[in-house]
């Protein structure tokens, strides 16, 4: 199939990005990488009247270190991580996770903040990040304004924008040299969407644990507790607690949940081996 | 004939020719076709599953660029006949006509200077119908209170059959075992979908189609029919075609719909299939359910099977293979390699709202072999035997051979119990008994399965004229022609579609003729120079393409002999062929000097030369024409995590006999490619739709198709026997590999739950079915449900 018709924008100024946004005549939609935004064009299921090519502005593809932490901008693509732009502890946990997003070919187009401003609940960015604390530098007609993704995304494919904001960058903190990192996911095939993913850290010097539960349909399922859980051998009383987030969360298959509990118990496992 | 396995004759591994045009890029799909003024069509597609066509709305500026039933009035629907006695016909309209069967139906046909503008014109269309309750499930098709598809037959099934032999032996069983098994939809995903280019030459008074199609000759006849215009004004041309798996294997709608359009509006128009038509609506496979029960005494010996079939066959019966060829198959495979003395089998055709399923790589065989496999190692457990065991003792064996089974199928050649043996070799299954004991440290369950299959392939005449169905093969013919400066050209009417006959028919014609292969160029896929086929389906191309080619290059041979011999001014018992040249007492002559006088100093001729020259057409029929039998035996261990349901194949065996191979490289390739698609049927393909009858599976996120890293390393081991019927002992192999995986992926699955109580019995094997599985089983064991309905097993 091909797209219906539409008009197409390629600022090289940030500042033009909001301005065109905001124009109230046609809807318009973002063109980061195009990965997700292509095919739905294709098909006809996104017809939007503007499509606002990013790709071309020079800042958007930057990587800077800052005092909380590294900021990547929107435009950064997948393949840019896996090679590793961002250096240190954190850019080797990025590297991970984005070797591990669709294949190459997908990873050379698709970007960091496209993914996070489609909001599948399947993709790698938006659990992992959760876990990982990032914020969200969003940019709408009255400037930027930073909020942690936690607490944005509102659900499947809305990441809690208003219709004159765009994601500008990304603030991911640096993680302590003490602290553990680990992932893992369930895909039914390399380079499918996922059907259960966890994401962990556990911050030692804290004393705390996060996991974030992704693949759920839904928004992911952030669990903030304490890390005598993890540091016992045995892990039951995470594993409870998990299910009751699961449950609480309105995930109630049974046999879902025993897949994402898997999925934790290896994250789990990773975890512990890294720390040996 | 020279060596086997030497040089490039049959047996030699030779590079494939095709590969240095297809592997640089440099192909010519019908996408690459260029033309001037060609216009794109889109079709406008039906939303609904079933429902009753009240008005089209058309914008009037559009109403020239659109075209719906009422303006081709002209065009005959599509009507595939089978001669079985009850088959009901059904008239598939080209555009949807008072009714719509199915989602994605082509309700009307757009064009304008691209693709794009013609969907954009599309989605100006306003249907409105008076929808209907859709038939969606096949079993409830069959119910007397599901709607009618077709008003006029009265139920919604195009045909039952019935067979019984001897079902008074099943008294004697001691075991019998009860499975109720599906086997899902799924579509055949060629790499390179339909397309369809379709002009009026004014010139030739012809209509000239260039479609992606495994059999141009039937497209012709069906466009004939439709059209109602002669053959002799309509060329098909199948360019180079990215596989067919049965996808290409119909006449479509779009076909039809194209010519007319060419000749309505005398330009060049073009439809190239999108992925999300390919997935919706030309063409779904595979989906069966079979009731069946197996028969055995206490001792292992097997008695036979009981089953009722049902095939989900969709709105239509499509051109040529018809809606009943996959279920009449299903009657009459569904014994398989085994001799065992009682069987009786029912099968359904049924008409549903969905779109129309074909034969795909291993038709019937496919689904047959799940089912019977699937019992067996049921009957196995039952009995607690070795699944290996249990077969050895009914297969059939090589002293009884050629064999006349339980269906009258004639086994021509082979050595199953030996392939058996091999494969258990192999894969080490007492090795793996042993792991399996032991158990794995990850807490995953091992499990080893199997499954044999034989294939019926290059059947002929006497089979489908039995089926009564539009196209019934019939000889196959080649003509071979010397160039003038020695060169050799094949035509035949078979098309190759990633089958390798470019390289393997000049092989065969190098087996003949000596000609280097590089020197024989193969001529296919286009009406115009080839003889009159059935086109490449069935496993046959190999054996009567490969017969013809033989059949036409001895003539040449025998030609050539006899102007050698005059040129070499010697005796016809003085002369001899070899590599090439006659050679005679005092020096040889080459086929180059051979054909040069031919052409270009006939005064040198022998005054008793053959007038027809160095260019001949001929044919080959088999020595009977109940087709070769090849056959094989998987073997596979798999590993299945419990908490998950994943499973990893941990080796995978295949013992392969297709007779005498002509390019052992070859037939590996198809053999891997036929399993790759089998996993894909065990594992992951399926095409689920809703209630209302919408296709869930409108794109790849959606239809899972094994990729690279979903297919293990596979390990083949061949046996070579020889069919005494085919002219070098070859059997045909192309849809072999696609057979067995899903039953033998499936029963090692089943062996790896054997402790949980839990049995998948239903394709594709997906995590979640296996999680209900087991989830089932532990709730059947804890008595908090009873013992599901699909599962009987008695003693």
């Amino acid at each position: 199939m091909k797209p219906a018709p539409f008009a197409y924008h390629q600022p090289t100024e940030i500042q033009q990005i909001s301005a065109v946004l905001a124009q109230a005549d046609q809807s318009s939609k973002i063109l980061a990488g195009g990965q997700s935004l292509g095919p739905m064009l294709n098909l006809r299921l996104a017809q939007p009247g503007r499509l606002i090519d990013i790709t071309r502005i020079p800042s958007l593809k930057t990587v800077e270190q800052s005092a909380r932490g590294v900021i990547l901008g929107a435009c950064v693509t997948h393949a840019n991580i896996e090679d590793g732009c961002v250096p240190g502890r954190i850019g080797e946990v990025l590297a991970e996770i984005a070797r591990g997003i669709a294949f190459r070919a997908v990873r050379n187009r698709g970007t960091i903040g496209g993914s996070l401003a489609h909001a599948d609940p399947s993709a790698d960015w938006v659990t992992t990040l959760m876990a990982l604390d990032a914020e969200l530098g969003i940019r709408g007609s009255s400037g930027l304004r930073w909020r942690p993704l936690a607490g944005t995304m509102r659900g499947p494919f809305d990441i809690g924008l208003a219709a004159d904001e765009w994601i500008e960058s990304i603030r991911i903190p640096h993680i302590a040299s003490s602290s553990v990192w680990s992932y893992a996911k369930l895909a039914r095939k390399t380079g499918e969407f996922a059907h259960a993913m966890v994401a962990l850290l556990h911050e030692p010097s804290k004393s705390t644990l996060r996991m974030v539960f992704g693949a759920t349909e839904a928004a992911p399922v952030v669990i903030n507790c304490a890390d005598d859980l993890i540091t016992g051998r045995d892990i039951s009383g995470l594993t409870s607690l998990a299910e009751a987030q699961l449950r609480a969360a309105g995930l109630l298959d049974t046999l879902d949940n025993q897949v994402h509990l898997a999925v934790m118990q290896r994250t789990v496992l990773k975890a512990k081996q890294s720390r040996h | 004939m020279k060596a086997i396995g030497v040089g490039q004759g049959i047996g030699a591994s030779v590079p494939r020719k095709e590969d240095g045009r297809l592997m640089r890029g440099r192909g010519q799909f019908v996408a690459d076709l260029r033309f001037a003024n060609l216009k794109d069509v889109a079709f406008f597609r039906s939303p609904y599953a079933h429902a009753k066509i009240v008005s089209i709305e058309i914008p009037q500026a559009l109403r020239s660029q659109v075209f719906i039933a009422d303006d081709l009035q002209s065009v005959l629907p599509i009507r595939a006949i089978s001669g079985l006695p009850g088959f009901k016909p059904s008239n598939q309209p080209i555009l949807a006509h008072e009714k719509i069967r199915y989602v994605g139906e082509p309700v009307a046909m757009c064009f304008a200077e691209s693709r794009a503008e013609a969907e954009d014109i599309a989605a100006q269309i306003r249907l409105h119908v008076e929808e209907l309750p859709p038939v969606v499930d096949m079993l409830f098709g069959r119910s007397d209170d599901a709607p009618r598809l077709h008003e006029a037959w009265g139920d919604n099934v195009f045909l039952e059959t019935n067979i019984e032999v001897n079902t008074e032996i099943f008294k004697q069983a001691d075991v019998s075992v009860t499975r109720v098994i599906r086997t899902n939809r799924q579509v055949q995903a060629p790499m390179e979908g339909r397309g369809v280019v379709a002009l009026w030459e004014s010139r030739l008074e012809q209509l000239t189609v260039y479609s992606a199609t495994q059999m141009p000759h039937i497209v012709r006849t069906g466009l004939s029919e439709c059209l109602q215009i002669p053959h002799e004004q309509i060329r098909v041309i199948a360019p180079d075609v990215g596989g067919g798996f049965g996808h290409k294997g119909i006449l479509l709608t779009e076909e039809v719909a194209l010519s007319w359009l060419a000749m309505k509006i005398g330009q060049p128009v073009r439809w190239l299939e999108d992925r999300r038509e390919h997935l919706v609506a030309a063409s779904n496979c595979r989906e069966h359910h079979y009731q069946i029960t197996g028969y055995a005494t206490r001792d292992g010996r097997f008695l036979g099977v009981t089953c009722e079939a049902t095939v989900d066959s969709g709105a239509y019966s499509s051109y040529p293979f018809s809606a009943c060829l996959e279920a009449a198959q299903v009657a009459s495979i569904l014994p398989g390699p085994y001799d065992f003395p009682g069987y009786a089998c029912k099968t359904y055709s049924v008409a549903t709202n969905k779109c129309p399923i074909l034969p795909y790589r291993g038709v019937a065989r496919t689904g047959v072999c799940f089912a019977l496999e699937l019992v067996i190692d049921a009957l196995a457990r039952e009995i607690g035997m070795q699944p290996h065991h249990f077969r050895q003792r009914c297969l059939v064996r090589p002293e009884q051979m050629p064999f006349d089974n339980i269906t009258k199928k004639h086994f021509d050649s082979g050595d199953y119990p030996r392939a058996v043996e091999m494969a258990i070799d192999a894969i080490d299954l007492e090795g793996l008994r042993i792991r399996q004991r032991s158990g794995e440290p990850d807490g995953r369950q091992v499990g080893f399965g199997m499954a044999i299959y034989c294939e019926q392939a290059a059947h002929g005449t006497s089979v489908y004229a039995g089926w009564g169905i539009p196209m019934v093969p019939g000889k196959e013919q080649c003509t071979a022609r010397i160039t003038p400066d020695g060169g050799l050209e094949l035509r035949i009417g078979a098309q190759s579609h990633g089958q390798s006959m470019e390289t393997t028919m000049a092989q065969v014609a190098h087996s003949v003729l000596g000609i280097e292969i590089e020197r024989v160029r193969l001529i296919h896929g286009d009406t115009a120079f080839t003889p009159y086929s059935t086109g490449t389906w069935g496993s046959r191309s190999m054996v009567m393409s490969g017969g013809a080619v033989a059949a036409a290059c001895d003539i040449l041979k025998k030609r050539l002999l006899h102007i050698g011999t005059w040129l070499l001014r010697a005796e016809s018992s003085q002369v001899s062929y070899e590599d090439g040249s006659v050679v005679g007492p005092k020096g040889r002559v080459s086929v180059e000097q051979i054909a040069h006088t031919w052409f270009r100093r006939p005064q040198d001729l022998p005054d008793d030369v053959d007038p027809g020259g160095l260019e001949v057409t001929e044919g080959y029929r088999m020595v009977r024409d109940s087709g070769t039998f090849g056959y094989g035996v998987h073997a596979v261990s798999v590993a299945v995590d419990p908490r998950t349901g994943e499973v990893e194949i941990l080796d995978y065996v295949i013992v392969e006999d297709g007779g005498t191979l002509i390019n052992p490289m070859v037939v590996d390739g198809q053999v891997y490619g036929g399993t790759a698609q089998g996993i894909g049927t065990a594992l992951y393909e399926e095409m689920p739709f809703d209630e209302r009858g919408q296709p869930l599976g409108s794109t790849f996120s959606d239809y899972l198709l094994p990729g690279p890293t979903e297919v293990p390393s596979l390990r083949v081991l061949h046996l070579e026997t020889p069919s005494p019927y085919s002219r070098f002992g070859q059997k045909g192999v192309g849809e072999s590999g696609a057979i067995a995986p899903p039953a033998a992926i499936t029963n090692a699955i089943n062996d790896a739950l054997n402790e949980f109580g839990a049995e998948l019995l239903e394709s594709p094997v997906t995590p979640r079915r296996i999680l209900e599985a087991i989830d089932r089983a532990r709730q059947v064991a804890s008595g908090a449900r009873e013992a599901p309905a699909e599962m009987v097993s008695s003693t």
